[in-house]
């Protein structure tokens, strides 16, 4: 320890002491600025899409959704191929139908084996498997779902608008699942504690603690898969196909807004393919609108 | 008489004991939520079956040569679909590069302190914005608006790159570019979200150290937070590959159904799913048996990623888990 230099010796041979400052030209804050500026670049560069889609679904869907004939345009039979004017109505009803069917049958079974999975004790091996199922099929392709439905109901009862509703129950349940045990997590354990403590079963935990203090979080996860369900198509050209008009029972072929839209995108006609984006606007409309409920409902956290 | 603990009638206290029906009730419950659980590892495995049994025939008919062959003649009734494996890989492998550097940059964006607090609440509501687009709207929209964009910028790199077999062909219309492109928007909401949970499981410590180092802001990103979230990173670009590989409408409106293996960008080809979309409506009895084939091989690269990923991101939380 000798050779160790105290600082009064230092400062003797001419030492200035060690510089903390960040230098504003050294290399390594101009890298630090450039890479901000990167940053910067890129992550505006995400946002144009966005900005872009929404622009040009105002300017070519909007003309004819902000005019005197919106309500014909809401509500007409879709054009053959040389007619003019026409509307998305069947598309429209069919969408809601469906989604409905869906949401039907995909919530309450969704919330009620999420509550499932809580039951068991989480380190088990079954709780463990169902939730990571759950997961998997979160990422399961949409198409996939349309071609099962197919395989189970089509084929022997034809397209229908309760298989397109089959189909989009296929791909909500997993995201109401996943969302409902997210939302049940995050019940404060000291909730659930009490009422352990007061002598409840776990039944009841479950039914009068736990599922009520969660529901505006399983509300927010369940809007969103109903937003999502709208908004698939894949899986309804296997399963409802398309129809012109009207549906007049449930076991008929259906019109859906996204099919109209994949339908008359490919069209060589000026009038189909403005109305494609007519039926595009009424979607993405159709689809903010049960974001925003989704994120009203959800603001409430603990 | 004298009172003993016990001693109260069942229904009348503030707090008793569960009455015997309360735990019959618990039980049948606890037995349903067993029958629940098992109820979605027998979805999974009756969706494999279905789709498998409707395969079958021709599977029998094609064996593995449906999987290497490179023609789908609905004349001959001879199919095979190696391009569309390509085209499905090749299309999700560029989304992934141009989705994955976009996603993650947006994930840094949103989590270092770039901008705040409230600025990236705001931005963070525009990604997810862009993951509530439906996948039809990315497709009229890649239609009407990218591809007339895009082609000019193909034809300048076509004419003074075609030697790089990625530029190699002209932009006709729709191609692997536009198809790429569309899905790289569309998988960055996902890509961005998962990368957001693995940099905020970051243990704050962590941070605090790199900073109180002295280093810039890049160097702690660069040689500490990168790295830590790693594994983290890696499960968002797996699970981001998985979506891009099942994406159907918009690739099926945008990559022009091209029976082709090209390495071209510029070029059309065409994907399982989009070949799906695009044949299942009007296909015949053998057709549709070969499209469910198709569907299989589909459902198994899907799977594989995706259990891949998750099984990588589950270890990730294990980990951090221990840190923390």
């Amino acid at each position: 320890m000798k050779d160790l230099k105290t600082p009064k010796q230092l400062k003797k041979e001419g030492w200035k002491g060690l510089n903390l400052q960040k230098e504003p030209f050294e290399t390594r804050s101009l890298t630090n600025s450039a890479f901000t500026a990167c940053a910067w670049a890129l992550a505006l560069l995400a946002a144009i899409p966005l900005f872009s889609i929404v622009a040009m679904l105002l300017k070519n869907g909007g003309s004819r959704l902000i005019s005197a004939e919106f309500l014909s345009v809401l509500s007409d039979l879709p054009p053959a191929g040389f007619e003019a004017g026409g509307g998305i109505g069947p598309a429209i009803v069919g969408t809601l139908v469906m989604v409905g069917i869906a949401s039907a049958i995909a919530i309450p079974l969704g919330i009620l084996t999420a509550v499932s999975i809580k039951m068991l004790d989480s380190g088990s091996i079954l709780a463990r498997a169902a939730h990571f199922i759950a997961k998997v099929l979160t990422g399961f392709p949409s198409i996939l779902a349309g071609v099962f439905v197919y395989a189970i109901l089509v084929v022997h009862f034809g397209y229908s608008a309760v298989a397109g509703g089959v189909g989009l129950a296929v791909l909500m349940l997993p995201t109401v699942i996943i969302a409902t045990e997210e939302a049940l997590g995050q019940v404060p354990k000291r909730m659930t504690d009490a009422a352990f403590g007061m002598g409840c079963t776990r039944t009841q935990v479950m039914w009068k603690i736990t599922l009520p203090t969660a529901l505006p979080s399983i509300m927010t996860g369940v809007m969103l898969a109903v937003a999502g369900a709208a908004g698939e198509s894949a899986p309804l050209l296997f399963t409802a196909l398309f129809s012109n008009y009207y549906l007049s029972s449930l076991s008929e072929p259906t019109a859906s807004l996204s099919v109209l839209i994949f339908n008359f995108s490919g069209m060589p006609f000026e009038n189909q393919i403005e109305l494609a984006w007519t039926a595009s606007l009424v979607l993405v409309i159709i689809v903010l609108i049960l974001n925003i409920i989704a994120r009203a409902i959800g603001r409430k956290k603990f | 008489m004298k009172k003993t603990l016990f001693d109260h009638k069942i229904g009348k206290g503030i707090t008793r004991p569960p009455a015997n029906l309360e735990l019959y009730g618990d039980a049948g419950f606890r037995a349903f939520s067993i029958v629940c659980a098992w109820s979605i590892i027998f979805l999974i495995l009756f969706i494999l079956w279905m789709i498998g049994e409707q395969a079958l025939p021709a599977m029998e008919r094609y064996g593995l040569h449906f999987l290497t062959g490179t023609t789908w003649d609905v004349n001959k009734e001879n199919f095979s679909v190696l391009p569309e494996i390509w085209g499905t890989i090749y299309s999700s492998m560029l989304a992934l590069l141009g989705g994955g550097v976009l996603g993650i940059t947006v994930a840094i964006f949103l989590t270092e302190n770039f901008i705040h607090d409230r600025l990236a609440y705001l931005f963070r509501l525009m990604i997810e914005l862009l993951a509530a687009i439906p996948s039809v709207v990315y497709g009229l929209w890649g239609i009407y608006v990218l591809i007339p964009l895009l082609r000019p910028v193909a034809h300048t790199l076509h004419e003074y790159f075609s030697w790089i077999p990625f530029f190699e062909t002209e932009l006709s219309g729709p191609g692997m570019a536009p198809a790429a492109l569309v899905l790289a928007i569309m998988i960055l909401p996902t890509v961005a979200a998962i990368s957001v949970d693995a940099f905020r499981q970051i243990p704050a410590k962590v941070k605090e150290a790199t900073y109180g180092m002295g280093t810039t802001r890049a160097e702690a990103i660069f040689k500490v937070l990168i790295p830590t979230a790693s594994s983290g990173l890696l499960a968002a670009l797996v699970l981001g590959f998985g979506r891009a590989l099942g994406e159907t409408m918009a690739l099926a409106m945008l990559i022009g159904n091209s029976n082709q293996i090209s390495l071209s960008w510029f070029s059309p080809a065409n994907t399982l799913a989009s070949l799906m979309a695009s044949s299942f409506p009007e296909a015949g009895k053998v057709e549709a048996q070969a499209l469910m084939y198709a569907a299989l091989v589909l459902l198994l690269i899907t799977f594989l990623v995706n259990l891949g990923g998750l099984f990588i991101q589950q270890a990730t939380m294990r980990k951090f888990e221990g840190i923390k």
